[in-house]
């Protein structure tokens, strides 16, 4: 074979040297591309893989960690949640409806696979600035794109994300999360057990489309960059593929069962064998096509949508076709599970692909990238403040800020999704995080996705950290319990040893957070190459996190309920400018580090901030972020059109480091007066800093510093500034 | 009485009409599936919201030809009482048994959100509970609300007291604001002449407890359930 066939395939000369040796022999032109996509970067993490083994995953409720489909962490009652986070960047900045819709299709997959309903939908997306005409239109198509799969199937889209900025401009990504539920002695893994069982394959009739996906995600967007055919989302048969593959596995009809995303049927089969340390016999001419003639190397390689791969017992099989049938879905056995871990892929009976199960699923080379600090933090690491001037007119600054699509309300999106679908969202989008309920029980999941590329930009392992203490922020505000995270890295090309710097950093800090806030990794997605034109994206490691509510009934959101109710701040304010908002839209600079993080005071936050809500102590709870302090009390003043007057002090802080500062371990609080003992009592024991800043009240927003005002404005007037930031942007 | 809910192909909403009978209403329900032919032992239909199908081609345009739809047909024209739920009002005007189509909204996106609804007609099955005029608090999910009737049959329509709900805001006026998606005259539910067939665009079974926003639209089945035990 001459070097061009593989390394037009993406595969290095080393790797063909190693896949020579797996067989024993050159491997023939199909079983080439079986490698060249289980190899390529987005089904083996060769990359990453050695880095993402220092995360921290297990725990007491980890019932599976990473390896599987998705994460499942137990929650009583004899249930789990199953939950993963995936990215679906590059096919969306390609075909953004469809690449947006397969993107959501593929991790509900995920998740029924594990033997889960799915119960709820988040996303995490980020583009360039609304100002171009490309990324309007890639937005508007990427949340219709979500919505019209995630309404269509009937599981509601609850909460996540939207950022914007440049570096996004020609790679937005899109990270799609799915979280469900499980009766834990339903769950059901990717494996192949049982020789002689049955190999079926259910679902959409395979096609030409998405061939060469996989290694499609793992390289560089450019200008020249072939797309393969992007896959065309049919959440209508998902739908029937979730009721009859759900049904089979509540009814113990399932050994082991496994959904085909990227590369096909090569990875269902390689995957499911390796795990079951068997091999399988598998005849092409069996796989119900949606084309005539199509190849055997086109069949293995499809990523047509809507497919799962299941084992059963021959004495279920007819019953399962059957089960299928009544669904209104096509189902075929295909193979037969064997001894001794060879996959046999035939064509008529005539073996064309012959390469042991293990090799292909496991056997990636792992790598580790050459590592190197990025030069650009020698210049940003610096902000001395005196450098930037304070503003004359808060009321302007805190307008333009809230106008900001980074802040402004994202409801032009989420107005898009059926977050009430199912009848289960106590809390839906646009509070710190959503709240579902689970039927049958008295307890709720609080759900939520974060991420501040901005500071990971400018430090990536405390980017890394803050992102998991701010989704832990956001779910404990809402009050429920971390329980533990998926991540969606996203990052450029591990290639260059600045951006893998970048990501080992992130992946540490992570790591550290998790450790100390007690939310283990259970799984996630490592989405690299995302560059175009060769600028990478600010390294983005999306943290979604999952929390429970031992008591559905005690759940709290961000806005302020009652006049005449006090407000509060937990947590210190310093001096903190670095990669806040303020700084980029203002004074137009990205700079500085990220605030400081302190895990145990962090920690100590989140406990007076949950056994206050527990205790129907507050009102209200809402964490602080981009916008800092004054943004923060003025979105609790919007939803009941409720104001406030604020009365801080300055002490040795910058004005604007007060107002608009996004220091870490903060929360705005309301409360009735009379509740305010016993939230100091609790404050105090975890030594948390309370400060009681003002009164909730009247129809404007007010703040003070050392009693002169700074802040003006009518909630009305902020709110429609707020709502309108994005939709003004939008023709 | 006993209610039952359709189960088309692909269909997403059953499940929140079920459980409202069911948990809410403490009323006895179960599931019929599109391929049955007979809806016998069932006193009120429900043709539930989501989708079905996909909604391909249009929503309830597929859905409209599986084989429970004919019996669905058969009890409503011996007075058998069917509510039709966002999809289902969609079913049902491609079944032919409620006037209308159903358009894309005009602004051509989903729209989820909650809705003040007015109510026109207390004269039906579905709404002899409620008070003319009142404002219910109700919500939609679709992109296919937009009701449209030519000028004659909605002439005839308010005639016959066939409109049943119209979308208001807060005071009660039938305002363009307040119309979210474009259906003519505002209309957002009608009924057939009969009066036993209402087919309406926003959620009533979303609507039945305080934590999720409304008990609104539990007196539209609390009308029907008192209606049915009047009858006999």
């Amino acid at each position: 074979m001459r070097p061009e066939e593989w390394r037009k395939l993406g595969l290095r000369d080393d790797e063909y040297d190693r896949i020579k040796e797996a067989l024993g022999r050159e491997p023939n032109r199909l079983e080439l591309g079986m490698f060249s996509v289980m190899w390529s970067e987005h089904c083996s993490y060769k990359n990453s893989k050695a880095v993402l083994k220092t995360f921290p995953t297990t725990g007491p409720r980890v019932l599976q960690g990473p390896g599987e489909n998705a994460g499942v962490v137990e929650i009583g009652d004899g249930l789990a949640v199953c939950f993963k986070i995936e990215s679906h960047n590059h096919p969306s900045a390609v075909e953004p409806y469809q690449g947006a819709a397969t993107g959501v299709g593929g991790i509900i997959r995920d998740i029924f696979t594990m033997g889960a309903r799915p119960i709820a939908l988040l996303n995490s997306l980020r583009f360039g600035p609304l100002t171009d005409e490309r990324v309007r239109y890639l937005f508007e198509q990427i949340v219709a794109g979500i919505a019209g799969y995630g309404n269509r199937i009937g599981i509601p889209t609850v909460g996540g994300e939207i950022y914007f900025d440049r570096c996004y401009q020609g790679n937005p990504l899109v990270n799609a999360m799915c979280v469900g539920l499980l009766e834990i002695d339903k769950l059901r893994l990717g494996k192949a057990t049982g020789i002689g069982n049955p190999v079926i394959l259910a679902g959409a009739r395979t096609g030409r489309d998405g061939m060469g996906g996989a290694a499609f995600a793992s390289v560089e967007l450019s200008e020249e960059t072939e797309a393969p055919d992007i896959q065309v989302g049919d959440p209508f048969t998902e739908k029937l593929l979730l009721e009859a593959c759900l049904e089979l596995i509540n009814n113990g009809d399932v050994e082991g069962i496994q959904d085909l995303g990227a590369a096909g049927l090569t990875c269902a089969v390689s995957e499911m064998a390796s795990r079951g340390g068997t091999g399988m016999d598998v005849e092409l001419s069996k796989v119900p096509c949606r084309e005539e003639g199509m190849t055997p190397y086109e069949i293995m390689l499809a990523e047509s949508q809507e497919r799962m791969l299941l084992v059963v017992t021959p004495e279920k099989e007819a019953k399962v076709h059957a089960v299928f049938k009544r669904w209104g879905l096509t189902s075929t056995t295909i193979g037969r599970v064997t001894e001794g871990g060879m996959l046999k892929i035939r064509m008529h009976g005539e073996i064309v692909a012959e390469i042991p199960a293990h090799s292909l699923a496991e056997e990636a080379p792992v790598y580790y990238p050459e590592s190197k600090e990025p030069a650009y933090l020698k210049t940003t690491a610096d902000l001395p403040l005196a450098t930037i001037e304070e503003p004359e007119d808060y009321n302007t600054v805190l307008l333009e800020l809230l106008a900001s699509p980074n802040i402004a309300s994202k409801q032009w999106a989420w107005q898009q999704f059926d977050y009430m679908a199912r009848t289960s969202t106590l809390v839906g989008p646009g509070s710190d995080a959503a709240v579902i309920r689970i039927r049958g029980t008295n307890k709720a999941l609080a759900l939520t996705a974060d991420c501040n590329s901005r500071y990971a930009y400018l430090d990536p392992f405390a980017g890394g950290k803050i992102a998991v203490a701010e989704a832990a922020r956001n779910i404990v505000c809402s009050g429920g319990e971390p329980l533990a995270i998926t991540d969606g890295l996203n990052f450029g090309s591990p290639e260059k040893p600045e951006i893998y710097w970048q990501f080992r950093q992130a992946v540490a800090g992570i790591s550290e957070a998790c450790r100390v806030l007690g939310t283990p990794v259970t799984g996630g997605n490592v989405s690299f190459y995302n560059e175009s034109n060769g600028e990478g994206i600010y390294p983005t490691p999306v943290i979604g996190m999952v929390g429970l509510l031992a008591d559905a009934t005690k759940y709290c959101t961000s806005s302020f309920k009652a006049a005449g109710d006090l407000i509060v701040l937990l947590g210190d304010s310093a001096d903190e400018l670095g990669g806040s908002e303020y700084l980029a839209l203002i004074h137009g600079r990205v700079q500085g580090k990220p605030p400081a993080l302190d895990l145990a005071k962090e920690k100590a936050l989140h406990h007076v901030v949950r056994t206050a809500i527990q205790q129907g102590l507050v009102r209200s709870a809402h964490d602080l972020s981009e916008g800092g302090l004054a943004v923060a009390v003025a979105e609790c003043t919007f939803e009941n059109q409720l104001g406030a007057v604020v009365e801080v002090e300055k002490g040795v802080l910058r004005t604007d480091s007060l107002l608009f500062g996004e220091s870490q371990s903060r929360v705005v609080l309301s409360l009735a007066p009379d509740k305010l003992s016993a939230l100091q009592a609790l404050a105090e024991e975890e030594n948390v800093p309370l400060h009681v800043i003002g009164r909730t009240g009247g129809d404007r927003l007010q703040i003070f510093i050392d009693g002169n005002q700074y802040v003006d404005q009518t909630v009305a007037q902020l709110r429609t500034v707020w709502q309108e930031g994005i939709p003004c942007q939008l023709p | 009485m006993k209610f039952g809910v359709i189960v088309f192909p692909g269909s997403s909403g059953d499940l929140d009409a079920y459980h409202l009978v069911k948990d809410i209403l403490g009323a006895p329900v179960e599931y019929i599936w599109h391929e049955e032919r007979s809806v016998q032992g069932f006193d009120c239909l429900l043709l539930p919201g989501g989708s079905s199908y996909g909604n391909y081609l249009r929503g309830g345009a597929l859905a409209r030809y599986s084989p429970v739809v004919s019996a669905v047909v058969d009890f409503a024209h011996q007075g058998g009482l069917v509510l039709g739920i966002a999809n289902g009002f969609q079913v049902l005007t491609e079944a032919g048994l409620l006037p209308g189509t159903l358009y894309t909204n005009t602004d051509t996106r989903f729209r989820c959100h909650f809705t003040t609804l007015r109510v026109e007609n207390t004269e039906t099955p579905f709404t002899r509970n409620l008070d003319r005029k009142q404002l219910l608090s109700i919500p939609i999910a679709h992109d296919e609300g937009n009701y449209y009737v030519d000028a004659a049959t909605l002439q005839k329509l308010e005639a016959n007291g066939q409109i049943v709900f119209r979308y208001a805001d807060q005071n009660g006026q039938t305002t363009e604001e307040a119309n979210p998606n474009g259906s003519v005259s505002n209309i957002a539910g009608v009924c057939n002449e009969t009066r036993n067939v209402l087919g309406m665009m926003p959620h009533p079974e979303r609507a039945g407890e305080a934590v999720l926003g409304s008990t609104d639209g539990l007196t539209i089945f609390k009308s029907i359930i008192k209606y049915w035990e009047g009858r006999q």
